[in-house]
C-alpha cells in the first residue's frame, strides 16, 4: 500500500464556474474552490438543482469550466476524461445488451489490456462486488441496487485513481443505501483510491466522509467544509455513534436555508 | 412458458378453425366456387402452379423488386435518419413532410413513376422505396433519440473514439428501434410493390393475381392470393422469431 | 416566442419551396406528358373547384369515406376495446392482426369485388380493411398501458364500475386511440381512393384513374394535388388534436 500524505493535494479546482449559454444564460456552478487529498473520501451534498452534477461533469473532464482551472495530479484537465479518473452516474448507465461480465469487461477490452489481465481483473470486481453468482446475467434480469454494482465494478476494473459518484444509490431504499455504503467504504480503503461522493442524502454523507462540503441554492457554492474525523476502518453502524447526529445535525444547520430557497420559501 | 404456449395453441386452433369453417362454407356451395374456392382446393391450386413452373418467373420478379427496395430503404433511411439526426434544424423543417408522409395516398403516383423511370421494374422499387424509407428514417430517429444520455458520458469516460462510441454504444442502444425499421421496411415494400404490380400490370405476383381475375381464373388467383398471403406470414413469423432472440438477448424474453 | 414563431415560419417556407423545386425539376426531366406544371395545376385545379360535376366526385368520395371511417373507428374501437381488457383474448389476437396488417391488401380487392360487387359497399369495404386494424392495434395498447395505479385509485374513491369507466378508463386511454384514429383515418382514405380506382364510375380515385386512361395529366395531377392538400390538412389538423390530447 502506498504511503498516504492527507495534504497532498490528488485533484484541484480554482475559481471554477460553470454557466450554460443561451437566450438568458445560466449560472450553474461556482466561484469553487476545491483541494481534494490523496485517498480521502470527501462528500458533496446541496439542495436540489445547486449544481452538484455539473461540478462532477467539470472536474472529471465531461464538460470544461466557464472560468477557472481543473487539474488532476498536477495535469490540467481539459477536453476529455483523464486515465486514471472512473465515473459512477446517477442513472442507470449498465449496458442493455452486455452480460454482467461482458459490462464489467467493457472498458478493459476496448482499452487493448491483454485478455489474460483482463478475465483476471473481471473476476477480482465481479467477485469484490458479489457479483459472481450473475455473470451470464443481463441487466434487466437485475435490481437496481445490483444494477449498480455492476457499474462500480465496471469502474473498478480500470484501477482509477480518484473514483467520482454521482447519486449512485438514488434509486435505491434506505437498507440497501447503507450496506451499498459499506461497499463503498471496503473499495476505498482497498483501492486506496481519492473518493468524490455526491449525494443528497446527509446521513449517507455524514457517514462514509472524511470531509462533507455543503453546497449552496444555484449558483451553487461551498458554504461549508465539515470533517468528521472517523477512523479509516467504520462502516454503517457508525449511525448509532453520538457524533453522527452532532456531524449530521451541523450539516442541515447550514443546508436548511439553501433548501428553503430551493423549494421557492426563502425564510422570513 | 405454459401460458405462453397456451395462447400459441389457441391462436393456431382459431386459425385452424376459421379455415375449417371456410373450407365447409365452400364445400357446401353457401359461398359460391365462382366467389371463392375452398381453401384446400387453393392449396392443391398452388402447389400444381408451382409444379409446372408458371409461379417461378412472377415469384422471383416480385423477390427481386422486394428485395431492392427494402436493401436501398434500409441503408437511405438508416443514412437519412443519422444525418437528420445530427441536425435539428433540418429536422424540425422535414418533421411535417414525415407526419404527413403516410397520410398521403402514394398509390395515386404510380403513373408518374412510370412516366419517370419507364415501364420496367424501376417504378415499381421505387414505389416501395416512396413507402419504405421513410419508416427506417423514423425508427432510426426514435432509436437514436432513445439512446440515453448517460451513454454518451459513458463513453467519454471511456475515452472511446467517435467511430468506436457509435458501435459500441449508439448501434447497440438503437438497435430494438432500428430492428422495427427492418420490419416495417420490409412490410412496406411487400405491400407497395404487390400494389404497384397489381395496379400497373407490371408483371409479378400482383400483377399475376389481376390478371387471373380479369380472365376469370378464379382458382389460379386464390392460389396466387394465398402464396402472397403465406409470403407475409412467414416473413412475419421469421422477424418476430428474430425479434424475440434479440430480446432475449437483453435477458427480456 | 415571435423569435420562434418566425423562425417555424421559415421552416415551412423553406419546405414548401423545396417541394415546388422537386415538382418544376421533375416537370423539366420528364415533360408534359407524365406531370403538369405547378402553376398549370394550381390554375387547373382552380377551375375544377367552380365546377359542379367535379363537386359530386368529391360528395361521392367523401360519402363512401365518412361511411368507412365511421365503421373503422366504431368498429375498431369497440373490438380493441374487448381485446385489450381481455388480455387472454388480445394475446392470441394480436399477432394475427399484425400479419393481416401487413398483408398488401390490395391483393384482396377482387375478393371484395366478388363479394361485394362494383359500387359503393366495395369502396366501403375496401376503406374498413385498410382502416379498421391500426385502430384496433392502437386501441388494445392504449388499453394496457393504462397504469394499474389508476384502476385503484378508482376503486379506493368508491367509484362506480360506469363512472369509473367514463372518468378513469376512457380519459387515460383517449391519447393513445386518438392517435390510432389519426393512422386509421390516412389509410381508410388510401383504402377508399384505391376502390375507387378499380370499382367505381364516380369519385376522386375515379377521376384519377380516368385521366390517367385518356392521357389527361393535368386532370391527373391536379385531383392528385387536391387529395394529398386534404389528406394533409386533415392530418396536420388530428395530429394537433392528438399532440394536444397527449399532453393536455
Amino acid at each position: 500500500m502506498p504511503t498516504r500524505k492527507a495534504a497532498d493535494a490528488h485533484a484541484v479546482l480554482r475559481g471554477v464556474t460553470r454557466i450554460y449559454p443561451g437566450g438568458t444564460p445560466v449560472h450553474a456552478l461556482g466561484p469553487i474552490d476545491l483541494d481534494l487529498a490523496q485517498g480521502e473520501f470527501f462528500s458533496v451534498v446541496g439542495p436540489s438543482g445547486c449544481g452538484k452534477s455539473t461540478l462532477l461533469d467539470v472536474l472529471s473532464g465531461l464538460s470544461p469550466p466557464t472560468e477557472g482551472s481543473v487539474s488532476f495530479e498536477g495535469k490540467t484537465v481539459a477536453g476529455q476524461v483523464p486515465e486514471g479518473i472512473g465515473v459512477v452516474f446517477q442513472e442507470d448507465a449498465s449496458l442493455p445488451w452486455l452480460t454482467v461480465r461482458d459490462n464489467v469487461a467493457f472498458g478493459l477490452r476496448h482499452a487493448g489490456t491483454d485478455s489474460a489481465e483482463v478475465d483476471r481483473r473481471v473476476s477480482y470486481a465481479i467477485g469484490f462486488m458479489g457479483l459472481q453468482d450473475f455473470t451470464g446475467a443481463y441487466p434487466s434480469q437485475l435490481s437496481g441496487g445490483m444494477r449498480q454494482r455492476v457499474c462500480i465494478a465496471r469502474t473498478l476494473v480500470l484501477q482509477p485513481r480518484l473514483i467520482l459518484l454521482d447519486e449512485p444509490f438514488g434509486a435505491l431504499d434506505q437498507q440497501t443505501r447503507l450496506l451499498m455504503g459499506d461497499e463503498l467504504l471496503r473499495l476505498w480503503r482497498e483501492t486506496d483510491a481519492t473518493v468524490l461522493l455526491i449525494t443528497h442524502a446527509l446521513d449517507e454523507a455524514a457517514l462514509l466522509s472524511d470531509r462533507v462540503g455543503v453546497m449552496s441554492a444555484r449558483p451553487g457554492r461551498f458554504i461549508d467544509l465539515v470533517e468528521t474525523s472517523w477512523a479509516r476502518e467504520r462502516d454503517s453502524r457508525i449511525v448509532s455513534d453520538p457524533a453522527f447526529g452532532t456531524v449530521t445535525g451541523r450539516l442541515w444547520a447550514a443546508l436548511r436555508p439553501e433548501s428553503m430557497k430551493a423549494i421557492g420559501r426563502p425564510q422570513p | 412458458m405454459n401460458h405462453g404456449r397456451r395462447i400459441l395453441w389457441t391462436r393456431v386452433a382459431f386459425i385452424a378453425g376459421l379455415v375449417g369453417l371456410l373450407e365447409a362454407l365452400c364445400r357446401l356451395h353457401v359461398i359460391k366456387p365462382l366467389t371463392m374456392i375452398a381453401p384446400s382446393q387453393m392449396v392443391q391450386e398452388l402447389i400444381a402452379l408451382a409444379w409446372s413452373g408458371e409461379l417461378a418467373e412472377p415469384a422471383l420478379q416480385t423477390f427481386i423488386e422486394v428485395g431492392a427496395s427494402f436493401l436501398f430503404s434500409v441503408t437511405v433511411g438508416g443514412a437519412l435518419g443519422a444525418v437528420v439526426h445530427a441536425l435539428p434544424r433540418v429536422r424540425r423543417t422535414l418533421d411535417p413532410l414525415l407526419a404527413s408522409w403516410y397520410a398521403v395516398p402514394f398509390f395515386v403516383f404510380y403513373p408518374l413513376l412510370v412516366a419517370l423511370l419507364g415501364l420496367n421494374v424501376l417504378p415499381l422499387i421505387a414505389i416501395g422505396v416512396v413507402f419504405a424509407t421513410p419508416a427506417m428514417m423514423l425508427s432510426t430517429l426514435a432509436g437514436l433519440d432513445r439512446v440515453p444520455r448517460v451513454m454518451h458520458k459513458v463513453a467519454r469516460v471511456h475515452r472511446l473514439s467517435q467511430l468506436q462510441e457509435v458501435r459500441l454504444i449508439t448501434l447497440p442502444s438503437a438497435a430494438p428501434h432500428l430492428f422495427t425499421g427492418l420490419k416495417l421496411s420490409f412490410a412496406y415494400s411487400f405491400i407497395g410493390i404487390i400494389a404497384g404490380e397489381f395496379i400497373l400490370s407490371g408483371g409479378g405476383l400482383g400483377y399475376g393475381i389481376s390478371y387471373a381475375y380479369e380472365s376469370f381464373e378464379t382458382p389460379k388467383m386464390y392460389a396466387l392470393m394465398l402464396f402472397v398471403l403465406l409470403i407475409a406470414l412467414v416473413a412475419n413469423g421469421v422477424l418476430h422469431v428474430w425479434d424475440r432472440r434479440l430480446a432475449r438477448r437483453r435477458g427480456l424474453a | 416566442m415571435s423569435r420562434l414563431t418566425f423562425n417555424r415560419f421559415a421552416d415551412s417556407l423553406i419546405l414548401v419551396v423545396a417541394i415546388l423545386a422537386v415538382w418544376v425539376g421533375l416537370h423539366a426531366y420528364a415533360g408534359d406528358s407524365a406531370i403538369s406544371a405547378p402553376a398549370t395545376t394550381f390554375a387547373f385545379a382552380g377551375r375544377l373547384l367552380v365546377q359542379p360535376s367535379f363537386w359530386t366526385h368529391v360528395a361521392a368520395t367523401m360519402e363512401a369515406f365518412a361511411l368507412a371511417f365511421a365503421i373503422s373507428a366504431a368498429g375498431g374501437v369497440a373490438l380493441g376495446l374487448v381485446l385489450g381488457v381481455r388480455r387472454f383474448a388480445g394475446d392470441v389476437a394480436e399477432p394475427i392482426l399484425g400479419s393481416l396488417y401487413t398483408i398488401p391488401k390490395v391483393t384482396l380487392y377482387p375478393l371484395m369485388l366478388l363479394v361485394f360487387g362494383l359500387g359503393m359497399s366495395a369502396k366501403v369495404a375496401f376503406g374498413v380493411i385498410h382502416g379498421v386494424i391500426p385502430i384496433m392495434l392502437f386501441t388494445i395498447a392504449a388499453v394496457r398501458n393504462i397504469p394499474p395505479v389508476l384502476l385503484r385509485t378508482a376503486r379506493a374513491l368508491r367509484l362506480a364500475p360506469v363512472k369509473t369507466a367514463t372518468s378513469v378508463l376512457v380519459p387515460a386511454a383517449m391519447p393513445e386511440v386518438v392517435t390510432g384514429l389519426r393512422v386509421g383515418f390516412a389509410l381508410t382514405l388510401l383504402g377508399v381512393l384505391i376502390g375507387e380506382m378499380f370499382a367505381s364510375q364516380r369519385g376522386l380515385g375515379f377521376l384519377i384513374i380516368n385521366g390517367i386512361n385518356n392521357h389527361d395529366v393535368r386532370m391527373t395531377t391536379a385531383v392528385t394535388l387536391l387529395v394529398v392538400i386534404f389528406a394533409v390538412a386533415a392530418n396536420s389538423l388530428l395530429l394537433a388534436f392528438d399532440r394536444r390530447v397527449h399532453h393536455g
